[in-house]
């Protein structure tokens, strides 16, 4: 039997990824580009009866999305920059909390209400940075429909594994463009069930790290009652202010995360292998410079491109790898160097790193980024 | 026989953090009695709160507890009653933070009408970052931010609630220990989104600003200003005064619930797949 | 017939001091010690229970039979 395959925009296919990987309560708030998230979930939630909330700002759309998290569902809240800046109050609760959730955010211009019809990548670090404190960050960054779907997936099961926020931000582009999607099979991709306790109630403690740095997560109502705060906390979830178990859990929340990046990170290499210049992209501006590596090579240039997939946490091990075999990195990006900046520490001064950044609204064409190739001398 | 609150709490989290004199501990028992006449499975209840004094509430209360960011009690319990409409959802929080930045998501709660009782503390000040004015500091009072006095206008919190759509408003004061369970019990067992307001005190940063002598001064203001809602009926508005009025004040029971409205639209949705 | 009186319990460690039982005990069984409450006057109890009630550190208990 052939598979199902359906011509859809970057949103819908995100939808219906994080339906296959068991998304049953969304939150969220309108906002262009995203809202399709919510057109779409709006229309399927209830017919798996699933449960969909439009709620009164982008603030209260991530506070539902956790307290459903909470009472065992599996969340999805979208929105895009000015929310995502909203959002970050609640970003900061889901990390120190350990709310697993996922927060779809479709990068448009900025900053504040900017450009909302316009394509940007100017988000990446606010997925890190925007909320206060440290805390650990998953983001995704797919470069096409098919993937957009995939990721959703694997951001739902990365929440899940890592108990923590996962977000997935396409650019504009991404998100609105159409494309062929083949669906997998049910069961085709592993969905990663939420570990819940197998101790009893009265001994169970929400972070009781004996069970590892991910420890397991009840939900109300069925049994467990436990406490949950936004203050720092320690293994039974009560606040506390004694400073070895504050240490202790930032540690932790951090190294969860940090720790694993070998199985968080994923990324393409594309004619990597001989490549003197290499080009570091992610999302539309990775279809532009996959044109322009193939430009190059027909004109005798040896380009290749390191595709991010994961922007957060960021793959600096990788391409530190490669400064001892290449000329230069180049980094096409819709933002003024943000992607640049963390390629530079990768560098460590061996190569130069080259940007090429538009914030008009406009997509880095592969023209400009065969023009750079050609200055890497 | 004395009443066994302890049963309610968890272990060893008393004593509570709150100031000599608050009255948020009285509030605490009232909510308690009305969860014991009600026989609440304590498991399927949750209660959730936002930042500040009360707010410390539900850490002391044997259920699930969920103390979230300042403001966002009322976002995140709708997160959990309309994932499972069988919980039991109560709130707790203070005046600032239910009203001023919890407002919107405060007023948006009373207009879904979700099944939902919000206990709002209304001791007229910031307490827990020392006495600054809140949306319910009385025009012309003292905080730590109105040294020259309050120049705002101040919410009434049950006609806010009245208007923005909730289906059964209450009032209390923390001087009227003994009504404050009923009230809580009703609220619980309305359907729909109920507000309970109780008047309290802040002796610790809004007595002492405010030429209040001692808690007993502050308790017995309240019973000064506290007029029952039937006896309100035959008082003139200049009788009324500085007053304000205490027991069930509005109740409507027939507007639609979220969830059951919600679970319509499950219906519709598998109907037409 | 002997009038039975209650067992007034209160918590030290619980008792911030702050008086409201003294205060609206309508008989004036209590009285403070320091700074917690303390029983003074146990036969003037008349068990109705304001000061349990009332005592915002779950600090009082007021056992009858």
């Amino acid at each position: 039997m052939s598979k199902k395959v359906a011509f859809l925009q970057g949103n819908e296919a995100a939808s219906y990824g994080a339906l296959y990987a068991g998304c049953n309560f969304f939150a969220g708030y309108p906002i262009t580009p995203s809202t399709e998230v919510a057109e779409v979930m709006s229309v399927e939630l209830p017919k798996i009866g699933g449960k969909f909330i439009q709620m009164e700002d982008e603030i209260a759309a991530s506070a539902a999305m956790m307290g459903a998290a909470l009472a065992g569902f599996k969340t999805l809240d979208s929105t895009s920059g000015p929310g995502l800046s909203l959002k970050q109050e609640l970003i900061g609760m889901a990390c120190i909390s350990e709310i697993p959730c996922v927060i779809y955010n479709v990068m448009r211009g900025g900053p504040s209400t900017g450009m909302p019809t316009g394509p940007s990548q100017s988000d990446v670090m606010c997925a890190k940075w925007g909320t206060h404190g440290d805390h650990p960050a998953i983001c995704l960054v797919p470069s096409t429909v098919q993937e957009t779907y995939e990721e959703m997936i694997r951001a739902f099961n990365l929440s899940e594994k890592y108990r923590t926020p996962v977000l997935v931000m396409p650019d504009e582009i991404v998100a609105h463009m159409r494309e062929r999607v083949v669906f997998p099979e049910p069961g085709e991709i592993a969905i990663e069930p939420r570990r819940t306790p197998t101790v009893p109630p009265e001994q169970y403690k929400p972070y009781d790290t004996s069970f590892g740095d991910v420890p397991p997560l009840a939900a109300f109502g069925t049994g467990y009652k436990f406490h949950v705060t936004s203050l720092n906390k320690g293994q039974d979830g009560f606040p506390t202010t004694k400073a070895e178990w504050v240490q202790a859990e930032e540690e932790r929340q951090v190294r969860k995360v940090e720790a694993n990046a070998d199985d968080i990170i994923e990324f393409e290499e594309f004619q990597l292998d001989d490549a003197e210049v290499v080009i570091v992209a992610y999302g539309s501006t990775s279809r532009s410079a996959r044109y322009a590596v193939n430009e190059a090579r027909k004109q005798g240039i040896k380009a290749g491109m390191f595709r991010l997939k994961t922007f957060w946490p960021f793959p600096y091990k990788q391409l530190t790898a490669l400064t001892g075999r290449i000329k230069g990195f180049i980094t096409p990006e819709m933002n003024l160097g943000m992607c640049h900046g963390e390629v530079e520490r990768a560098a460590q001064g061996k190569v130069p790193v080259m940007g090429i950044f538009r914030v008009d609204g406009e997509p880095i064409n592969p023209d400009q980024i065969l023009d750079k190739i050609k200055e890497v001398k | 026989m004395a009443f066994d609150y302890e049963k309610y709490i968890r272990p060893g989290k008393l004593p509570h953090i709150w100031c000599p004199g608050c009255g948020h501990g009285i509030v605490m028992k009232g909510l308690i009695r009305a969860m014991d006449s009600l026989k609440l499975d304590m498991a399927q209840t949750a209660i959730v709160s936002g930042i500040g004094c009360a707010s410390r509430l539900p850490g002391y209360m044997d259920c699930c507890t969920l103390h979230t960011a300042h403001g966002r009690a009322a976002a995140f319990a709708t997160g959990v009653k309309l994932a499972k409409p069988e919980m039991n959802v109560i709130l707790v929080g203070g005046d600032g933070d239910g009203t001023a930045i919890g407002g919107n998501h405060f007023i948006h709660a009373c207009r879904r009408n979700i099944d939902m009782t919000y206990i709002i503390l209304n001791n007229k000040i910031y307490g827990m970052t020392g006495g600054q004015f809140s949306p319910t500091t009385p025009t012309g009072a003292k905080a730590s931010t109105t040294p020259y006095g309050n120049p705002d206008p101040c919410f009434d919190i049950a006609k806010l609630a009245i208007g923005a759509g909730a289906t059964f408003v209450a009032r209390g004061t923390s001087f009227h220990a003994n009504q404050i369970d009923k009230l809580i019990a009703e609220a619980i067992q309305h359907k729909g989104f109920s507000v309970v307001e109780i008047m309290d005190d802040c002796p610790t940063t809004y007595g002492r600003r405010n030429k209040f002598k001692s808690v007993i001064e502050m308790m017995n203001h309240l019973k000064e200003i506290a007029v029952p809602v039937k006896a309100a009926e035959k008082m003139t508005a200049e009788q009324l005064q500085g007053k304000v009025l205490t027991g069930v004040l509005y109740k409507d029971e027939t507007k639609t619930e979220y969830t059951a409205e919600y679970a319509k639209v499950i219906e519709r949705a598998k109907a037409a797949k | 017939m002997e009038k039975k009186l209650p067992k007034i319990e209160i918590i030290e460690k619980y008792c911030k001091g702050c008086h409201i039982c003294v205060e609206f005990c309508p008989t004036k069984v209590l009285e403070m010690q320091g700074f917690v409450a303390a029983v003074k006057n146990l036969e003037a109890c008349i068990k109705c229970m304001q000061c349990e009630l009332r005592c915002p550190d779950f600090a009082i208990k007021v056992i009858t039979e």
